[in-house]
């Protein structure tokens, strides 16, 4: 079966936890995780809800897959109505902690209304309780996990925490889990800060023993996993070089988003490249790359552990940051680097060690960086308002700007706010490089057509993560396309969407799926859970999810009007590389994606298609 | 190894003398861990805990591994199978037994009162109580076919010639020697 078919609900004004069985035919048809708690959510809540009012859920869901032995089968996702966006939030993460609530047997935990006082939900198994987390308020992710197994004697607990960003509402703050993994995207964590939950720590015992088909999903995993170990991007790119391996090969394409998306290239990418990473650096003669590590379960391991220079001016006396720690992941490297033209690796290190420890999205911190760097430059914004001097490249200002917003001081409360409403505050909302208020990812739409759609689409807000036409257009994977055109494109990111959302629903990880089709996750599906699951019926899953989610958002209040570019990138010309010249081609791709979706010329799904869904 | 300070050096020589006798002719394998090449991803657990009591459980698995955060060092552990095994001399009840295949030393669940005793002994940690089943539990080898060795994606764990362990560090060191290079 692989579901364990209870969920828990816990109403944090009533302040109690009853468990439910899972609605199992939600299951059959939204699987897991992202497609099940969605389901369960716009079930649930007025899509019209204030995202940080006691009336919006948040739901921890695992999929049939997480706890098992299928390789990265470790994910869990944080589903609710993100307030960056406004849209639906669904922010997936690895780790240790999805399978924990597996083994603790739960599929999800779904936390409605507001505590009274800041309290964190302690479950060991069938018991479960909420306990007062005054203590840990206004302390870091990072000090909440340990201090939770400290005072409970068991250092086998596994957490998922906000820090100081998710208290304070910062519109992208996350929630961190295993001290750098984290569900990071649309301000999940700011809906849990809003609940005054602090933190989730789990210990399961009981594991899980019912699967349909243990002999054949056995063979099956391992054929599978084979098949990872085999291919070269995660057999060989990602364990290597994590997925920074990306660096350099996106600046050659010319697509690198450089100073807020003046420019495509960077001129310094090499020097935060991964190859950067692996390099003996002058000062200590270290590299900043210590290991790789896996989430659960998983045999790509493409995790970054690193040790920043104890000497770098960012961590002179701050012993907390001398350890080891996760470390930049292409789009981090990107966001804090790249996206302001800071090109001092240790500095970006340290960012991304503060955005963990106090928990906030460094993309959209990053991006949001570029724009307030963009507005000092054009004189709206200056030193005095700022409180320091933020040219484009100032690493030092980067350093200072981190923690001002991880402590909510200054400048930084603004910066919370996101680059969207920044930008509108000062008169320049054409300078915000989102979609639907959430910052573009590390890839320029003018270099890579199909991601300019793809940002212009995704539900949860602009992101990478919900149609990946990068593996198409630049690594052939699992066909070949012109990154420069935009014809086919639409096709190519309705596929990429449907089948992202299957994977996602299952509880793997998505990078699987550079080497792993539909075809390679149904027989593992199948040998897992009861029913009869075909790559025609994951499709289907994956379809239904996908308009669901967008459902939700035109009840939420949203229109075709959301699903535009920043006029920069329609209207400001590539001025290098491949795509000089070129402007993302978002207007002339759209009316053709709504059409193949069945969707109307304002992005409203058809009655047909509703039904054809069951929606 | 370094854990045999309770004995005195001519004790030592007999048991080895003792043992060497008994297994010269018997070929044996031994798990290796190599914890430089783990990644943290638990497979050992999983195959473990599945292959011991059918539930993918990893806090019934025999193996454990152990993440050092601050120094990004992931090391897996488990039983070494000592050859006077401390666990089995102390069995009260004489429910440790030596399988002479393999050499592990297996529990044998029918006559294990759970007293713990062995537990105790142990230097390691590598035997533990099972609150679920009254019992203990520890390292079998599966029999001869390590379910952990066979799951380890990155050979972290691997099942080898019990009396050439040091092999694959001997060969990192030879290759260094005749190096023209140094
Ligand atoms: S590929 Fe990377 S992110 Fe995905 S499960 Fe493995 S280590 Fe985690
Ligand atoms: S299976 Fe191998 S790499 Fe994975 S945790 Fe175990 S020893 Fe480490």
């Amino acid at each position: 079966m692989a579901w364990t078919r209870q969920i828990l609900r816990v109403d944090l004004t009533k302040g109690t936890c009853t468990s439910e069985a899972l609605n199992m035919e939600w299951a059959m048809d939204y699987l897991g995780s992202r497609g099940l708690a969605t389901k369960y959510l716009v079930e649930e809540i007025d899509p019209k809800v204030d995202p940080l009012s006691a009336d919006n859920k948040l739901i921890m869901a695992t999929g049939p897959m997480t706890g098992t032995i299928a390789s990265t089968g470790g994910r869990y996702t944080v589903v609710t109505k993100g307030p960056l966006t406004g849209a639906i939030a669904c922010s997936n993460s690895g780790g240790y902690f999805g399978a924990e609530m597996k083994f603790a047997g739960w599929d999800m935990v779904i936390f409605e209304g507001k505590s009274s006082k800041p309290v964190y939900l302690m479950i060991e198994n069938d018991k479960v309780e909420l306990r007062d987390a005054s203590h840990l308020w206004g302390t870091s992710t990072w000090h909440t996990e340990e201090q939770i197994k400290k005072e409970n004697q068991d250092p086998q607990i596994r957490i998922s925490s906000i820090g100081k960003a998710g208290e304070n509402q910062v519109l992208f703050s996350c929630v961190v889990n295993d001290l750098h993994r984290a569900a990071g995207r649309s301000g999940v964590g700011a809906v849990m800060g809003s609940k005054n939950l602090k933190a989730v720590a789990i210990r399961g015992t009981k594991g899980i023993g019912n699967v349909a088909n243990p002999a054949e999903f056995q063979k099956v995993t391992t054929e599978k996993k084979q098949i990872l170990a085999e291919n070269a991007v995660t057999g060989e790119g990602l364990p290597t070089y994590g997925t920074q391996v990306l660096m350099n090969v996106i600046n050659e394409m010319g697509a690198l988003p450089t100073r807020n998306f003046k420019d495509v290239k960077f001129e310094s990418a090499n020097d935060i490249s991964a190859e950067a990473m692996a390099t003996p650096r002058e000062t200590d003669g270290k590299a900043q790359l210590v290991t790789n590590q896996a989430c659960f379960g998983c045999t790509i391991a493409c995790g970054r552990i690193s040790k920043i220079d104890k000497d770098h001016f960012s961590v002179q006396q701050k012993p907390q940051y001398h350890g080891a720690s996760g470390g930049l992941e292409y789009e981090a490297a990107w966001a804090l680097g790249a996206a302001n033209g800071v090109k001092d690796l240790e500095a970006l290190q340290y960012a991304q060690m503060v955005c963990n420890e106090h928990g906030f999205d460094p993309i959209s911190f990053g991006a949001t960086v570029g724009a307030v760097m963009e507005m000092y430059e054009n004189g709206t914004l200056d030193e005095k308002k700022i409180g320091l001097k933020a040219p484009f490249g100032s690493a030092e200002a980067l350093c200072e700007l981190v923690e001002m917003t991880a402590n909510g001081e200054g400048f930084g409360v603004e910066i919370g706010l996101g680059s969207k409403r920044l930008c509108e505050k000062y008169g320049q909302p054409e300078l915000s490089m989102s979609v639907k208020g959430q910052e573009f990812p590390a890839y320029d739409p003018r270099g890579i057509q199909g991601m300019g759609l793809t940002y212009a689409t995704s539900n949860r807000g602009a992101c990478h993560l919900r149609s990946y036409t990068v593996a198409s257009e630049t690594l052939g994977i699992p066909v070949k396309t012109d990154p420069l055109v935009t014809e086919g494109k639409p096709g190519l990111v309705m596929a990429f969407q449907d089948a992202t959302a299957a994977f996602d629903a299952s509880g793997l990880c998505i990078f699987t799926s550079f080497a792993w089709g539909l075809g390679d996750i149904q027989p593992q599906i199948d040998a897992a859970c009861e029913g009869d699951w075909s790559e025609e019926k994951l499709q289907e899953v994956g379809e239904r999810i996908w308009n669901m989610e967008k459902l939700f958002n035109l009840e939420a209040g949203l229109t075709k009007e959301d699903d535009q570019l920043p006029t920069r990138l329609t209207t400001e010309a590539a001025t290098e590389g491949p795509a000089k010249g070129l402007v993302a081609g978002v207007p002339e791709m759209l009316p053709e994606y709504y059409e193949i979706r069945g969707w109307d010329k304002d992005g409203v799904p058809s009655a047909e298609k509703r039904k054809s869904l069951g929606l | 190894m370094v854990y045999n300070t309770k004995l005195k050096a001519t004790d030592l020589g007999t048991v080895k003398h003792l043992v060497i006798k008994i297994k010269r002719y018997v070929m044996q394998k031994s798990l290796y861990i190599d914890p430089e090449k783990c990644t943290g991803c638990l497979q050992c657990e999983m195959a473990c805990s599945f292959e011991q009591t059918g539930v993918f459980n990893p806090s019934q698995s025999r193996i454990k591994v152990f993440n050092f955060e601050e120094e990004g060092r992931k090391v897996p552990y488990t039983c070494t199978q000592c050859d006077e095994a401390w666990c089995m001399q102390a069995c009260p009840v004489d429910s440790i037994k030596l399988d002479a295949t393999t050499g592990a030393k297996v529990v044998q669940d029918e006559t294990c009162v759970g007293c713990k005793v062995c537990t105790i002994s142990c230097p390691f940690g590598t035997i533990n109580y099972v609150v679920e089943t009254g019992k203990v539990a520890k390292c079998d080898l599966c029999g001869g076919d390590p379910a952990c060795a066979k799951a380890c994606p990155t050979d972290a764990i691997t099942f080898v010639d019990a009396n050439w362990t040091g092999l694959d560090k001997m060969r990192k060191w030879a290759a260094k020697a005749n190096d023209a290079s140094l």
